[in-house]
């Protein structure tokens, strides 16, 4: 791109934005898609700028800018605090008449567990909105080199003398999964709280203070591998991935490392069946294999959400979407359609007992009340 | 070491000088000045701005926009700083201390270039320092633990002991104060709310730096200034100004050096960045000076200190964000997701950039020093015509200027109640001002608090463990070597701070006056303390981490508050301790009716929305308070209406509704 096709872009991005308000209550289209041209489409994200929200959105803006009839301008805006809770509580007010497709809302895992938790600050319903892309991830667990070589193949048992510690990010966020695991595994793990990312994680664990941490896929692939190619880190076991059946399978993009589940499996005393196990498998769901979904707002038009379905389904078929995609999220689905929608009830329709055997288990190990 | 690095230097020069490049750099670097100008907006805003043109674009073209962008803020929010006592971000708090008094002097062009050129020089010193740092600081930087993180930490909050001002225990009190309302909020051990309700969500993530800084500085100069209605120099500026400035960097050339390397060298420790390394710099700035009594009231060296390290540390802030794929700040954090955007996303940030990108880090690094070079010239060159806005009638630069800093508080959380804290702190600030309570050593607190805090918590449930391990193994994680040495120098530094804060005016001389104002307000903090004592008494034991800091500090708030109340029952109201502003005020207007014209701007903002608002408030402040025509004061509200509107649709921001918009549904900009 050239100079001058940036200071008009950016003029052009001025002009859109004025022209879009005061033309934001004319008619579009009706019945054959929407026509979005000369429109400005603010895909709201409720985390700050930092956060891996951010970067999944900043890969998908300008591809659904150019997928959307009309190619309107996409800008990612930031409206974070209390978790996210506040930008999605301000998402559940907004009614689909007045944007008419032009404000779109990225929820993440840490949106989806305080739902499920029943965090008084909730005000928001997934059974609200109209989600039209679901993209998944996973995490991995891993390990000083000295520890990991006490592991017999895939049982940990041998670990469980050892004090870990772990630079986590609070007990009621996504850092659950990973602590009721290890837990399982009879780890003693300590979380040390108040770290600001999983980045900050890592460096814990590269300086020596942890020694036990995990990463979602993205960071891992970028932050791990170079530390387990030069011999300081050695992978531990993925969470896994969800099969069609819904089971949990090896994650296709660590195709060579065990899942919690088979290393569970063969460590005594950890079981992959029952009510911890099933409290497990119904947060990673929620968290990992549908964690960022994009939606429209609550009595959005079948025109938008078909016109939006169509666009991702657009950026899903471009020729460079498995390069690029594979090198900043990972390999993972991105789904939309029936298959979103499936991710979004797997994600959000947790059975009661598995909300209530993790809010009992978060108020017993970490005195964590949500109320 | 060199045979590697020899090679990919002379790769990366022949990767940026290019014209295309350079042209890029050039055009970031424009627009980084114009948006750094802007208290409050900085690096964040500017590079969310360029983000969505970063998809493909071609590497080098994209770094070197980003780059000129980001390095040129620290650089051009110094305009704010000395210009206006606004700290323009967090970089050059402690710029104001005596760039501010310059300018009210007449000596703002000869502060802006001593500072510009402290600025350039330090950015040279980070660069040159970090091409050879870098091939060798990734196992440094990993020998700063927690217990180091937090002894650096201690070692920025005893900067206090030098800004304390005349009253030792006043300004220790303050930065306690400071930290208690950055504990405000949730805990980060154990999510327990400190001084703050589910029912007012506002509260609950805390108060944020924009808000405090702007709040705790700018807010009480403006008004002091529209109080006694004039220009904020009473006298002519001094001609060639910026020349004299150049040549009082020269002769301090060794200061600058000093200081830049304390910039690099705290910019490189993850975790902390900028939010401490100006007060270290002004710290190491007055214990070096012979002369100490022109600190506060307009000493060149007070600029040059600080301004010099909070360029270097930009490069020093390079080093976590490149070697390990941490950002050292807001800005460094979108940095690295649009650098993910670049070309086909080759160069990843993190352990893997030494070895497979290293003409690009060099790239980086030089690309820094080069839009520094860039932008000083640019600043300097500006920088007698912009000093002349402290010539203007007061009256009519502070509307304008009320509107850019509401703007600016709203961006932080894009709520209302921004605008309610800005006003609450600002009040806060008011009063300290009046009373001669340091507001350098609140902001201290304020920025340490959360660090302080995490680190301690952090540092004592690991070393917990160490200790469960062995005895031995627990006291070498705690008294490391570098430990040790920071303990060292942060002792000498508090004996030696305390020792000359009494020759030190950091906000300049104050008169005492009667003895009940200054009591009330004592009475006011002491009984807030109390309240946030109380307040974390009632944290549950099993949430005892987010408890434990709070009661510690404001304990010590707390006595020091009694000994200060003592003290003031015993002294006669001659003493330091009464120092009261308004005991000896020459201002044509009261303090209530100003704040007032704040306060309604704010009010109506809540009722119609911040645009309508802002041009009742913009033409019947012009009109009545200026004294200006009718025609004038239509001109200058749709002027600033034009303007914000034009800075808001560029950067996709909202402005703050009221409630005439929940009820309306307007076009954008009312609605």
């Amino acid at each position: 791109m050239d100079l001058k096709n940036i200071t008009r872009r950016v003029a052009g991005a001025f002009i859109a934005a004025a022209t879009t308000a005061t033309l934001a209550t004319g008619a579009f289209a009706d019945g054959h898609g929407m026509d979005m041209s000369g429109k400005t489409v603010e895909w709201i994200i409720p985390f700050s700028e930092t956060g891996g929200s951010a970067k999944w959105a900043n890969f998908y803006a300008p591809l659904l800018s150019e997928a959307l009839p009309g190619q309107p301008t996409v800008v990612v805006k930031f409206m974070p605090g209390a978790g996210s809770t506040k930008g999605a509580n301000w998402f559940q007010k907004q009614k689909f008449e007045d944007s008419e497709g032009t404000v779109i809302f990225g929820s993440s895992g840490s949106t989806q567990f305080p739902y499920l938790l029943g965090d008084p600050r909730v005000r928001y319903e997934y059974g609200d909105w109209n989600v039209v892309l679901a993209s998944g991830t996973g995490g991995v667990a891993y390990l000083p080199p000295e520890l990991a070589k006490e592991m017999d193949g895939n049982d940990a048992s041998a670990l469980r003398d050892t004090d870990f510690i772990y630079g986590s990010q609070g007990a009621t966020r996504l850092d659950l999964v990973p602590l009721l695991a290890w837990e399982m595994l009879g780890l003693n793990v300590e979380p040390v709280f108040g770290i600001k990312g999983r980045g900050d994680g890592r460096l814990m664990f590269e300086r020596g203070e942890a020694n036990i941490d995990y990463q979602t896929s993205s960071s891992y692939l970028k932050g791990v591998t170079p530390l387990v190619e030069e011999g300081t880190a050695v992978p531990m076991m993925s969470w896994g991935a969800l099969d069609a059946d819904g089971d949990i399978v090896r994650d296709p993009t660590f195709p060579d490392m065990p899942t919690f589940k088979e290393v569970c499996d063969a460590t005594d005393g950890c079981e992959s069946s029952g009510e911890k196990w099933e409290a497990w498998k119904a947060f990673f769901i929620a968290g990992f294999p549908a964690q960022k979904m994009v939606f429209l707002p609550a009595g959005a038009s079948k025109d938008a959400i078909a016109t939006y379905t169509k666009a991702f389904e657009k950026i899903k078929a471009r020729d460079d979407f498995a390069d690029i995609s594979a090198k900043r999220l990972g390999k993972y689905p991105q789904m939309t359609g029936d298959k979103a929608a499936g991710a979004l009830s797997s994600a959000t329709e947790v059975p009661q007992e598995a909300k209530d055997f993790v809010i009992g288990w978060l108020k017993e190990r970490y005195g964590v009340s949500l109320k | 070491m060199l045979a590697t690095a020899l090679p990919a230097l002379s790769d990366a020069a022949a990767l940026i000088l290019q014209p295309m490049v350079l042209g890029y750099l050039i055009l970031g670097v424009v627009m980084g000045l114009c948006i750094g100008v802007f208290p409050g907006l900085g690096g964040i805003a500017g590079l969310s701005l360029l983000l969505p043109f970063m998809f493909g674009m071609d590497p080098v073209l994209g770094l070197a926009l980003m780059i000129g962008m980001v390095a040129v803020v620290p650089t051009s929010d110094t305009f704010a700083s000395v210009l206006m006592g606004i700290p323009g971000s967090s970089a050059s708090q402690a710029t104001v201390l005596d760039g501010f008094p310059m300018a009210k002097k007449g000596e703002a062009a000869r502060a802006l270039s001593a500072a510009f050129a402290s600025s350039l020089f330090g950015g040279l010193v980070g660069a040159a320092f970090l091409t050879v740092f870098i091939l060798v600081a990734r196992p440094i930087v990993l020998e700063f633990r927690t217990p180091e993180l937090l002894m650096i930490t201690i070692f920025g909050l005893s900067m206090v002991g030098i800004l304390a001002g005349r009253v030792a225990i006043k300004g220790i009190v303050a930065a306690g104060l400071g930290m208690m309302i950055g504990t405000i909020g949730e805990g980060d051990s154990a999510g327990e709310l400190r001084m703050a309700t589910y029912d007012m969500p506002y509260l609950v993530d805390g108060l944020k730096l924009v808000i405090v800084g702007l709040g705790i500085f700018a807010i009480p100069e403006i008004i002091a200034l529209l109080r006694q209605d004039r220009a904020i120099s009473d006298r002519k500026p001094l001609g060639g100004g910026w020349m004299t400035g150049v040549r009082d960097w020269f002769a301090n050339i060794w200061l600058s050096v000093r200081c830049s390397i304390i910039g690099v060298v705290v910019g490189v420790i993850p975790g902390l960045g900028g939010s401490v390394v100006d007060w270290i710099a002004y710290g190491h700035t007055v214990q070096t000076t012979k002369d100490k009594s022109k600190f506060g009231s307009g000493e060149v060296r007070g600029v040059i200190g600080p301004e010099s390290s909070n360029n270097a540390k930009e490069g020093g802030g390079l080093v976590p964000t490149l070697l390990f794929g941490i950002p050292g700040s807001g800005s460094m954090a979108i940095f690295i997701g649009a650098i993910a955007l670049l070309g086909s996303g080759d160069i990843e940030v993190g352990p893997s950039m030494l070895k497979n990108n290293l003409d690009i880090t060099y790239a980086i690094v030089w690309l820094l020093a080069l839009a520094n070079v860039v932008g000083t010239l640019i600043c300097i060159a500006a920088s007698g015509g912009i000093a002349r806005l402290t010539t203007i009638p007061f009256s009519l630069l502070a509307p304008f200027l009320f509107m850019i800093i509401a703007f600016a508080a709203f961006q932080s959380g894009q709520d209302i109640m921004d605008l309610v804290a800005l006003f609450g702190i600002g009040l806060l600030g008011i009063l300290m001002r009046r009373f001669d309570w340091s507001r350098p050593a609140f902001l201290i607190g304020f920025v340490l608090s959360n660090p302080a805090e995490t680190y301690a918590n952090q540092a004592v449930q690991i070393a917990a463990s160490r200790f469960r391990k062995s005895f031995g193994e627990g006291i070498e994680y705690i008294f490391s070597p570098i430990v040790i040495v920071l303990i060292i120098i942060t002792v000498i530094s508090v004996v030696l701070g305390l020792r000359q804060a009494k020759t030190i005016m950091a906000e300049g001389a104050v008169e005492s006056g009667a003895k009940r104002a200054p009591m009330v307000f004592l009475l006011a903090v002491l009984a807030y303390l109390l309240v946030a004592f109380i307040d974390a008494a009632t944290i549950p034991d099993y949430a005892s981490a987010d408890r434990v800091f709070p009661r510690f500090v404001s304990g010590l708030a707390v006595i020091g508050c009694l000994i200060l109340l003592a003290q003031m029952m015993m002294r006669p109201e001659t003493h330091a301790l009464f120092a009261d502003r308004e005991a000896s005020d020459d201002s044509r207007h009261g303090l209530w009716s100003t704040l007032a014209w704040f306060a309604a701007l704010l009010a109506l903002t809540a009722v119609v929305g911040f645009v309508l608002a802002l041009a009742v408030f913009l033409l019947t402040f012009i009109r009545f308070r200026a004294g200006r025509s009718w025609r004038f004061a239509i001109l200058y509200t749709a002027a600033g209406i034009a303007f914000i509107c034009a800075m808001a649709g560029v950067l996709n921001r909202d402005f703050p509704a009221g409630l005439l918009q929940d009820v309306a549904k307007l076009p954008w900009p009312l609605g």
